[in-house]
């Protein structure tokens, strides 16, 4: 009933708009207006409404999104729009859900990373952009950034920005020792007994255990530990084969001491970033500009490979991070938001969003002459580009996340965290994390099967 | 007439206090899913609580820290308020408000600070095991971690504490201390009959609070976490767990009813303590 009424409401206002601009529309008139969905509005509707007065509330933290704004109201000045950063990750979902448990106080638009989207997804909380013909925009993305937005048959967000996973190195450090460059996960673990050997000051990477970062190691290994049937059948089963190929690789270099035991995004990791104590990182491709104003002191001497794999030569890599933008069920004015989301995760925003240091996930930007070509002198000229949009090619395809991903991943320190504190086996981390992963879930009323 | 004078208290208490206790009561009769909204469940929520060990596992964790924590505190705030009393001190005004200080400071930037001289790298243990070439403790691993958050909780109350003892030994009589001069009484024997027994009830309201504190343990322990999160797991305390059951997994009823338990628990525990200290008056 409340759906019926709200609809009732969205279909008056639209009505209404159309009435009193229904003149000025008259050009664009090219596409198709009969597919408009319960929710949805055709393409006149948008243009519609994005040249009348309206405000529309952002919320995000991404850096990019204030120069977007700023693109987009010069280019609609009749629609305002409130950015507000209501905190960072876990912070701002934890508001977008009260808020969206509250029935009021969303934001028209939200950003929302990949491993986010599930859980506000499939609680129906966001509008489902193939009702705006979000559908079409589907080859201007990259096939796992459009994956990751596209869930039981809907799109529930456009994509920003994307983290497909490489290797970044300090070159200076690798050949202080006359170590060479690891490609394989068992040439990786080699290097750094040898490294830490050479210098106990310094490890081949540092990990104190990161939810995303293990997930993403699991879905390079080839894991596709989640899996949705329906939106409420779950499979958890962090003990397959992928999850067992990286912990046979991580626990080799955790027994041995040689992670460093820096927290990341510490004072302390930027530092170990800068002196050359951590000297490598598996990260998603945004991580330059993080290098660049937290480890300004490394300039030149970091580089960009591909990241490690089990197969000599068979690349493959796993998206790390990245996300994109989403229309909240709540917001009363659907059209502008979803105009919102054309200008800034489409061909405009997405410029402006890589020009401001974000990785993008729009084909026709990384594919672009100037962004492959770019030379970066932070990495000593390196066209750190051409390395990671290999990398955004070589994902490996059909990852899912849970529909109650932000929790798990709340409670993986008190699980596989243990594993990393004790020096255990993370095995056994991994499965008390699966354990405790599906009994949230079956609490909030999901079928779940375990392994 | 009388309830005109207690009304402005009424309506404020009632607002503020029994409403929200009820009110959270009622949201832990209920229960509401992802799937499947809301639906009222009775004393599920309590059940379930009585049976989850991590719940009893924070409800433990808290307990021990209460039990080592609070009579070292207590006892250090005691010989200081003693010490303050006796008046041989040099620059007596000045020590007071020193061991006081730190209760002025926020227990955010204290446990900030703290965990900043507890850092194994680049902290002042980090440093000092650097220099001696020694492996101490490390304040911030796992099997340290309460002992760090009780030292935090001793240099925070103790001031505090300190000046309860030390207001309830100002008012004891002059007239006391003549009569046991004249007896022949000695600093100690003044101390056993007549300084200790005087202020049994200000040490029975500082053991009140701070068993309640103890068992409302959050802020330090919240804190640290992003120093250590291996450390200190998402139900550490009964609060941090009701807060992370609420706010990371949308669990509102569940954390009601754990909170409602919690609550009672303190208030039996509280008034234990206070049955066990005023036996001894009788």
């Amino acid at each position: 009933m409340k759906n019926n009424h709200r609809f009732r409401r969205v279909a008056t206002a639209a009505l209404a708009a159309s009435l009193l601009v229904g003149g000025l529309a008259a050009c664009s008139g090219s596409s198709t207006t009969a597919n408009a969905g319960a929710e949805g509005a055709s393409a006149e509707d948008i243009a519609k409404a994005l040249d009348t007065e309206t405000t529309l509330t952002v919320w995000g933290w991404a850096p990019q999104l204030e120069p977007i704004v700023e693109a987009f109201e010069a280019k609609y000045p009749k629609v305002h729009v409130n950015l507000e950063n209501v905190g960072t990750g876990n912070a701002h979902y934890t508001k977008l859900q009260n808020a969206v448990k509250a029935g009021s106080g969303a934001p028209d638009v939200a950003q929302i990373e990949y491993n986010a989207l599930p859980q506000f997804a499939l609680s129906d909380s966001l509008v489902n952009l193939k009702d705006f013909g979000a559908e079409e925009l589907k080859d201007n993305y990259t096939q796992s950034t459009w994956g990751s937005v596209n869930l039981n048959d809907g799109v529930y967000a456009l994509p920003q920005d994307s983290g497909p996973m490489a290797m970044f190195y300090r070159a200076d450090v690798f050949e202080k020792h006359g170590i060479s460059i690891p490609t394989t996960w068992d040439e990786y673990v080699e290097a750094g007994k040898k490294l830490h050997a050479a210098d106990p000051k310094a490890y081949i990477t540092s990990d104190t255990g990161d939810a995303g970062f293990t997930t993403s190691m699991i879905w390079q290994a080839g894991g596709k530990p989640y899996t949705l049937d329906g939106s409420t059948k779950v499979a958890v089963d962090l003990q397959d084969e992928g999850a067992k190929k990286w912990t046979g690789t991580w626990n080799q270099l955790l027994k041995d001491d040689l992670l460093s035991p820096v927290t990341s995004w510490s004072d302390e990791w930027y530092k170990g970033l800068s002196d050359g104590s951590i000297a490598t990182l598996i990260i998603g491709a945004w991580m330059p500009a993080n290098l660049e104003s937290g480890a300004a002191g490394a300039s030149g001497q970091w580089r960009v490979a591909p990241m490690p794999t089990y197969e000599k030569g068979a690349a493959a890599t796993a998206e790390n991070g990245g996300g994109g933008d989403a229309v909240l069920k709540q917001s009363k004015n659907k059209a502008a938001a979803y105009g919102f989301l054309q200008f800034a995760n489409g061909p405009e925003g997405s410029k402006i969003h890589a020009a401001n240091g974000g990785f993008p996930s729009t084909k026709a930007d990384l594919e672009s002459e100037s962004f492959l070509n770019a030379e970066s002198a932070y990495f000593g000229g390196q066209k750190i580009n051409e390395v990671l949009v290999q990398a955004s090619k070589d994902v490996v395809p059909g990852w899912s996340y849970l529909p109650f991903q932000t929790y798990a991943n709340s409670i993986y320190s008190d699980t596989v965290g243990q594993a990393y504190g004790s020096k255990g086996d993370l095995n056994d981390g991994l499965k008390a994390w699966q354990d405790a992963t599906a009994k949230y879930g079956q609490q909030q009323g999901f079928t779940v099967t375990t392994k | 007439m009388g309830w005109a004078f207690v009304g402005p208290f009424m309506a404020v208490f009632l607002l503020v206090f029994v409403a929200p206790v009820l009110y959270a009561f009622y949201l832990s009769l209920f229960q509401n899913q992802m799937v499947g909204g809301d639906k009222f469940v009775g004393g599920a929520n309590y059940l379930q609580a009585l049976g989850d060990p991590q719940f009893w596992d924070s409800v433990t964790r808290v307990a021990v820290f209460l039990v080592v924590q609070v009579p070292i505190m207590l006892f250090l705030a005691l010989f200081a308020a003693l010490a303050l009393d006796s008046g041989r001190l040099r620059a007596s005004s000045f020590f007071r408000i020193s061991v006081f200080l730190p209760y002025a400071v926020p227990a955010v930037v204290a446990t900030l600070m703290w965990g900043f001289i507890y850092g194994p790298r680049f902290g002042l243990f980090g440093s000092i095991n650097d220099f001696f070439g020694l492996d101490l403790a490390e304040p911030l691993s796992s099997s340290w971690i309460l002992a760090s958050i009780g030292n935090i909780n001793t240099w925070e109350f103790t001031g505090y504490n300190m000046l309860i003892f030390y207001s309830a030994l100002k008012v004891i009589p002059a007239e006391l201390y003549e009569a046991a001069n004249l007896d022949g009484a000695g600093t100690f024997r003044v101390i056993r009959s007549i300084k200790l027994p005087s202020i049994r009830g200000a040490i029975g309201i500082a053991s009140i609070f701070s068993v309640i504190g103890s068992f409302q343990l959050f802020n330090e322990p919240n804190i640290l976490k992003a120093l250590a999160p291996n450390s200190i797991s998402s139900y550490f305390t009964p609060n941090m767990y009701a807060y992370n059951l609420s706010f990371a997994g949308q669990q509102f009823n569940y954390a009601a009813a754990i909170s409602i338990i919690m609550g009672v628990l303190t208030v039996i525990v509280a008034y234990v303590v206070q049955l066990s200290g005023s036996r001894k008056d009788a």
